[in-house]
């Protein structure tokens, strides 16, 4: 790809990025929540990958830390979730930490948390499946 | 109801692309536009006429809002129809690579 | 409102008509994209903003891995011969058609007029939500408060897709 979208692309990686993290972040105020916020971020990389090419990333490197991130992802959203059975009441997913006034950044209990792991498992996700198929037309047409 | 009877024919268009075509491309197509006619017709049941996005202002609490429940179980069923193409895409590319084809009646017929 | 949807129904089941009988396969893929982005149209006009964004962005990441998975192909269809043998799978296909559309009409006369939903589910999730949940946006607080494990269960089968595929194409192996 030539100069000019190699540079614009960088740039605009960037900007969706963190469009993706704000999506994440304010799930519980505005529409957008962890699905859509994850799959945004997981646009960002794959922005970045289409533009330069795939003879310009170490690819094995890049698809071991993907999904070593989306599994420890998941491993900690079920953490969160079986830590309700020991903190007060003993049910699975009860929203246990405190509520605060509707509408401010930092209330609705454990629901943001539950936002950012999702959304970083679902960017993991989408970004392995990607990464598994470019491998397989890069190593296969050798 | 005329709605419901042209999300129906959406349903039947993709039905009729999986029985009949060769190509496991355009059965593929096909899968993901009966998913896509489901989708409609669930989010079409939950709405309510002149009613609010479902998200709550401060403005008191006697508006009338949009059904929820569907929408919560399309986001799920959005990211599974992700799920189950992008599997789909996967045994195409592999299928290729060995038979040089994507017509599942000749892929049927070299065994072995 | 039913007016705007029905003509977008009508585009979208064009487009699906189209995409069946293309000759090329990146045209079939292409025309699926129509499909996909009117369904996004739809989603705004019944009110629905978080369902949008999310059919917005996993429409175009579909778009991109199979628009990947078809050029790297010979483009095009073979062509069906039209024998006696298809002939007789359209008429039987059509007579069955019949049959589930006669169903499908008897099954929607149970069902409410087009905007005038009771919501017999869903009153106390909406009303008893904001300060059950402390979250403002309501789909949010049934996805992850009220339906949690529909969410989990979402979540295992993405990671599920994800570890399948980097099975399926693994290239190293019986040498």
């Amino acid at each position: 790809m030539s100069t000019i979208v190699k540079k614009v692309s960088q740039l605009m990686a960037g900007l969706i990025f963190m469009y993706g993290i704000y999506i994440i972040l304010h799930g519980h105020l505005t529409p957008g929540g962890g699905f859509a916020g994850g799959a945004i971020l997981a646009g960002a990389f794959i922005l970045l990958i289409l533009a330069f090419g795939s003879s310009a990333l170490k690819l094995k490197k890049e698809v071991s830390g993907s999904s070593n991130t989306e599994s420890l992802a998941i491993l900690v959203v079920v953490v969160l979730a079986l830590m309700a059975l020991l903190l007060g009441s003993k049910i699975f997913f009860f929203n246990y930490l405190p509520k605060g006034e509707a509408g401010a950044l930092l209330s609705a209990g454990v629901i943001p948390l539950y936002n950012i792991f999702i959304g970083i498992e679902v960017a993991g996700a989408i970004l392995t499946i990607f990464l598994a198929l470019v491998i397989f037309k890069e190593e296969s047409s050798k | 109801m005329i709605v419901y009877i042209l999300c129906f024919i959406l349903f039947l268009v993709g039905l009729y692309g999986v029985i009949t075509r060769r190509n496991l491309i355009k059965i593929a197509i096909s899968l993901s536009i009966m998913e896509f006619s489901i989708f409609l017709i669930l989010v079409l049941i939950g709405y309510i006429e002149n009613g609010l996005a479902p998200i709550v202002d401060a403005s008191g609490s006697a508006q009338i809002y949009v059904d929820p429940l569907p929408q919560a179980m399309v986001l799920t069923a959005i990211v599974i129809g992700l799920a189950t193409t992008a599997m789909l895409m996967a045994i195409a590319i592999r299928l290729y690579r060995k038979y040089k084809t994507f017509d599942i009646r000749e892929i049927k017929n070299l065994r072995g | 409102m039913e007016l705007s949807i029905s003509i977008i129904l009508g585009f979208m089941i064009i487009g699906a008509i189209y995409a069946l009988h293309a000759k090329d396969l990146l045209s079939a893929v292409i025309a699926m994209g129509i499909v996909g982005y009117g369904l996004v149209i739809c989603f705004l006009l019944l009110k629905a903003p978080d369902l949008a964004i999310v059919q917005i962005v996993v429409e175009t990441i579909t778009l991109v891995i199979m628009v990947a998975v078809v050029l790297d192909s010979t483009r095009e269809e073979l062509e069906v011969p039209f024998d006696r043998r298809s002939l007789l799978n359209r008429i039987a296909g059509f007579i069955i058609f019949a049959g589930l559309f006669y169903f499908f009409l008897l099954a929607i006369q149970s069902l409410d007029p087009l905007g005038m939903h009771t919501m017999r589910m869903a009153d106390p999730y909406v009303h008893g939500a904001v300060e059950h949940t402390g979250s403002v946006n309501l789909v949010t607080g049934v996805l992850f408060d009220f339906r949690a494990y529909d969410t989990l269960g979402e979540a295992v089968i993405l990671y599920t897709a994800a570890l399948g595929v980097l099975t399926l194409l693994r290239m190293k192996g019986k040498k």
